[in-house]
């Protein structure tokens, strides 16, 4: 993600980072990065908060959520959040064994949630609601769509971590390395606490 | 994975906080990696911020040669009655898309230009945070500005104007592909702009050089810093708007289309929340250049430079609160008239500030009117206008008669020309025996603003008369018969706007002259300071080594580079300042001073192959599904070359192999 821009000691590539605020620029780059998503995702649920009465008589939000299914799909990425607090606090013990086995949970507790979201999906589209039946379909589906694919997006690069770590391939520092894939994991947990709470808790 | 800037003694810092590191061996490229630094290679896969800059600052002028052809054939359709040149549709594409050229792939680029040139010198650093990913952003940025223009070849431009109205951009009214490609450019420049605000906002909030604290950081990167800011949360908006747009033309959803009870408005909403703050991303940057020239040539400091600041950072944040300016025609309602009426004028109250602290800078100074100072006091002028009748749409029942008018095209020209355009140009005459080693010609770059100058009130002026006779904008001819009579006859002041078009034309021409002029055979190097400038960019030769500095320099004052030179000898509050050493001397004792051993990060592929994908995926979305996997995987494949890419090349990638290639002697 970054590179070396200039170090005194030809051994030493790492550690000792001088920086004016003494954080990472790494760090810095992904609350940036964070930021600036919270602005994406501000955009699209602003979008859907004005489509959602949108839609006709059968098939609007209070005919075919499913709270029961959806509310177990987000305990498990909840707990992916869980799993993720593990790997980084093995990282940070540089214990390598449980970073990749806490990862990899974590990789799979996402991979549970986007496979719920696929068979939400399914079902809403054997419903009659396809993308474009409604103004309320093409915001929910866009919006949570969006979700979908930031979480999968975050399934792959931790799964090309624990290569990474296995082939002691990870550029740099590992324990940040570990960290920064939390801070966007977590991120978009937190999103999905906010999608939740307005899309499928809030009556229509 | 890290980002490692430090002075070399602080190597001895690093004890039990060392993180564990894995040093990889190979580069993972299918091919060598390139280590070369001259010919054709060590531009293509360079991530020097320099090299990137002066690339910006190449294809944004071009692409400012290829807006400026389209606005002369819009001002050659308006310059008599029923006008020829252009057929209706044709008109409509020439005018969104030379907007669309100007402030996307000119202004902001060319800003961008300066932004990465300058900030890491005006900091002391010897590059960005992130090189590789501000190569990125050069590429992204390129190949999404070449993407929307090969539209033009592929069934006609966008046709809608800048902003897109819906329901106006939907396929029923603009059947061609020319939206979509405005669309899907857009988005691919967006990724070049977030990019590269993320990295310069991290370049300077971590990579400023030691003692620099953000009071004593040189006024430009300050602008820049907060442009930045805009862009990392003006963006987003801008993507989630043109994604639904992609999904209604593309994939037949209703976002926008009022039959099927969408919303009208919120494209505009989203619109502008971008757009106004784009604004200020556009003139902001140059608020920074002239505030960096006026001190120089004045020879005082900058008045109020904590105001400055402060103003900047106003306009910043108050920028966020006053979009729906732009919808006082659409029936927003009296209660959001008046909120954003008055956020509207509260927001010319910062802008005031700078221009009071302009004027007070050059207030009892010692002025030297060069090419730089004339424009930047250019800047305060015409901008000043704009400025003005900015303040006039800020009265709501006024705006509502302005609206889709020429007044308005008068208005933000007068900003964005007399505001950012020229300011960069200011910079261009500045900072150009820096990056280049050679003066412009004085001379010429005098006849140059002249020129620029009469031809952009020729130009612009007129329209204030008659957008307020009422002509519409974006109208593609207009007849004798309703032209009116007497001195406000549209037909006259529109047959002067095209003349001072063609004046303005030739005075940007002379720019290029000036050029070329300026680096013939014979012509003589640039002395190290020849604007007898203050900042942290001038302790380097020009132009700079490309480790930007021997040693990072120390910084005690705002205004750095004048301190080394002049010293107080004044008491009692009053100034005196006399020489104390020579420019010459004040980089003599840096380069004597040199640390020792300087790595540089490599050169590498990834950047631009990564950029690469993204117009192949964009032309699939148009096109062919399998164009968007294929460049998906060329993506994908990018992503895990760079991810796995050491920084520094391997020593058996040089040819022939060392390992000192890319080291800097001590006292070289």
């Amino acid at each position: 993600m970054a590179d070396t821009a200039v170090h005194a000691d030809e051994h030493v590539d790492h550690g000792g980072h001088y920086s004016s605020t003494g954080l990472s620029n790494n760090k810095l780059a992904m609350w940036m990065f964070l930021g600036s998503e919270c602005l994406l995702f501000g955009g699209l649920i602003s979008t859907y908060m004005l489509y959602r009465g949108r839609h006709s008589e059968n098939l609007g939000p209070d005919q075919v959520w499913d709270i029961p299914f959806t509310s177990a799909s987000s305990f498990v990425l909840l707990m992916s959040s869980l799993t993720m607090v593990l790997a980084v606090s093995s990282a940070v013990r540089d214990d390598d064994r449980n970073t990749k086995v806490w990862l990899s949970v974590t990789a799979l507790l996402g991979a549970l949630f986007v496979a719920g979201q696929v068979y939400e999906f399914t079902t809403f589209y054997r419903e009659g609601l396809g993308f474009t039946t409604s103004l309320f379909s093409s915001s929910f589906y866009t919006l949570t769509g969006f979700h979908g694919v930031h979480v999968s997006v975050g399934i792959i690069m931790l799964m090309s971590l624990v290569g990474m770590i296995s082939k002691n391939k990870v550029v740099g520092d590992k324990k940040e390395t570990v960290e920064l894939f939390g801070l966007y994991w977590h991120f978009v947990d937190v999103v999905w606490i906010l999608i939740f709470t307005l899309v499928y808790l809030i009556p229509a | 994975m890290a980002i490692i800037e430090r002075p070399s003694d602080a190597v001895e810092v690093v004890d039990e906080t060392t993180p564990s590191v894995a040093t990889p061996e190979s580069s993972y490229g299918v091919f060598r990696r390139p280590v070369e630094t001259t010919g054709w290679k060590s531009w293509l896969f360079t991530i020097d911020h320099k090299k990137l800059g002066i690339m910006y600052g190449v294809v944004a002028m071009f692409f400012f040669v290829v807006g400026g052809i389209e606005a002369l054939l819009l001002r050659l359709q308006l310059a008599g009655p029923n006008g020829t040149v252009l057929s209706a549709d044709k008109y409509n594409q020439m005018f969104t898309m030379h907007a669309t050229t100007m402030v996307f792939l000119f202004v902001m680029p060319m800003a961008a230009a300066f932004a990465n040139y300058f900030v890491p010198l005006q900091i002391g650093a010897r590059d960005v945070a992130f090189p590789r990913i501000n190569a990125f952003g050069f590429w992204a940025f390129l190949f999404g500005g070449l993407f929307l223009n090969t539209s033009w070849f592929l069934g006609g431009g966008a046709d809608g104007g800048w902003f897109m109205y819906a329901p106006n951009s939907s396929v029923a009214f603009s059947p061609s592909n020319g939206v979509d490609f405005w669309g899907l450019g857009l988005q691919i420049t967006g990724i070049a702009s977030l990019t590269g605000a993320i990295n310069l906002i991290v370049t300077v909030i971590n990579m400023r050089a030691p003692g620099m604290s953000l009071m004593k950081l040189p006024i430009f990167t300050w602008m820049v810093l907060v442009v930045q800011f805009l862009l990392l949360f003006a963006i987003p908006v801008i993507t989630v708007a043109l994604f639904m747009l992609m999904f209604q033309r593309s994939f037949d959803a209703t976002f926008f289309s009022v039959e099927a009870g969408a919303d009208p408005l919120l494209w505009q909403h989203l619109f502008w929340i971008f757009g106004h703050p784009e604004v200020y991303i556009l003139v902001l940057p140059s608020f920074g250049i002239v505030s960096e020239i006026l001190p120089v040539f004045s020879k005082k400091p900058l008045f109020g430079y904590p105001l400055v600041v402060f103003s900047g950072a106003a306009i910043g944040f108050v920028g966020w609160g006053v979009w729906a300016h732009h919808m006082f025609a659409s029936g927003l309602g009296p209660i959001s008239v008046a909120a954003f009426s008055v956020a509207t004028m509260a927001i010319a109250i910062p802008t005031g500030v700078k221009i009071v602290n302009w004027t007070l800078t050059m207030w009892g100074g010692k002025l030297r009117f060069t090419v730089p100072m004339l424009y930047s006091v250019g800047v305060i002028v015409q901008f000043t206008i704009g400025g003005l009748s900015g303040v006039t749409h800020s009265v709501a029942p006024s705006d509502t008669q302005q609206t889709d008018t020429y007044y308005i095209v008068a208005h933000f020209h007068y900003v964005i020309f007399g505001g950012a355009v020229l300011g960069l140009f200011a910079g261009m005459y500045y900072w150009w025996p820096k990056m280049f080693g050679k003066m412009l010609n004085e001379r010429l770059g005098r006849v140059n603003f002249w020129l620029t100058i009469i031809g952009m009130n020729l130009t612009f002026g007129p329209m204030h008369i008659v957008g307020l006779q009422g002509q519409p904008r974006r109208m593609y001819v207009w007849t004798e018969n309703r032209a009116g009579d007497g001195f406000f006859n549209i037909g006259f002041w529109n047959l002067i706007a095209s003349i001072g078009s063609f004046v303005l034309a030739l005075g940007i021409l002379l720019f290029f002259v000036n050029i070329y002029v300026s680096h013939r055979k014979g012509t003589e190097k640039a002395p190290l300071d020849p604007w007898d400038a203050r900042s942290l960019e001038w302790i380097t030769t020009n132009p700079p080594k490309e480790h930007n500095f021997d040693r990072l320099p120390e910084v005690g004052h705002l205004d750095e580079f004048f301190h080394r030179k002049y010293e107080d000898r004044g008491s009692d509050g009053h100034h005196e300042f006399h020489q104390i050493a020579t420019a010459e001397e004040v980089v003599a004792e840096e380069e004597n001073n040199a640390d020792g051993h300087i790595h540089l990060p490599s050169p590498s592929y990834w950047p631009i192959l990564l950029a690469f994908s993204l117009p192949i995926m964009a032309y699939g979305v148009i096109y062919n599904v399998f164009l968007v996997i294929g460049g998906a995987v060329l993506g994908l494949v990018s992503f895990y070359g760079w991810g796995l890419e050491p920084h520094t090349a391997p020593e058996d990638d040089y040819d022939p192999p060392t390992g000192t290639a890319m080291e800097v002697a001590a006292h070289g």
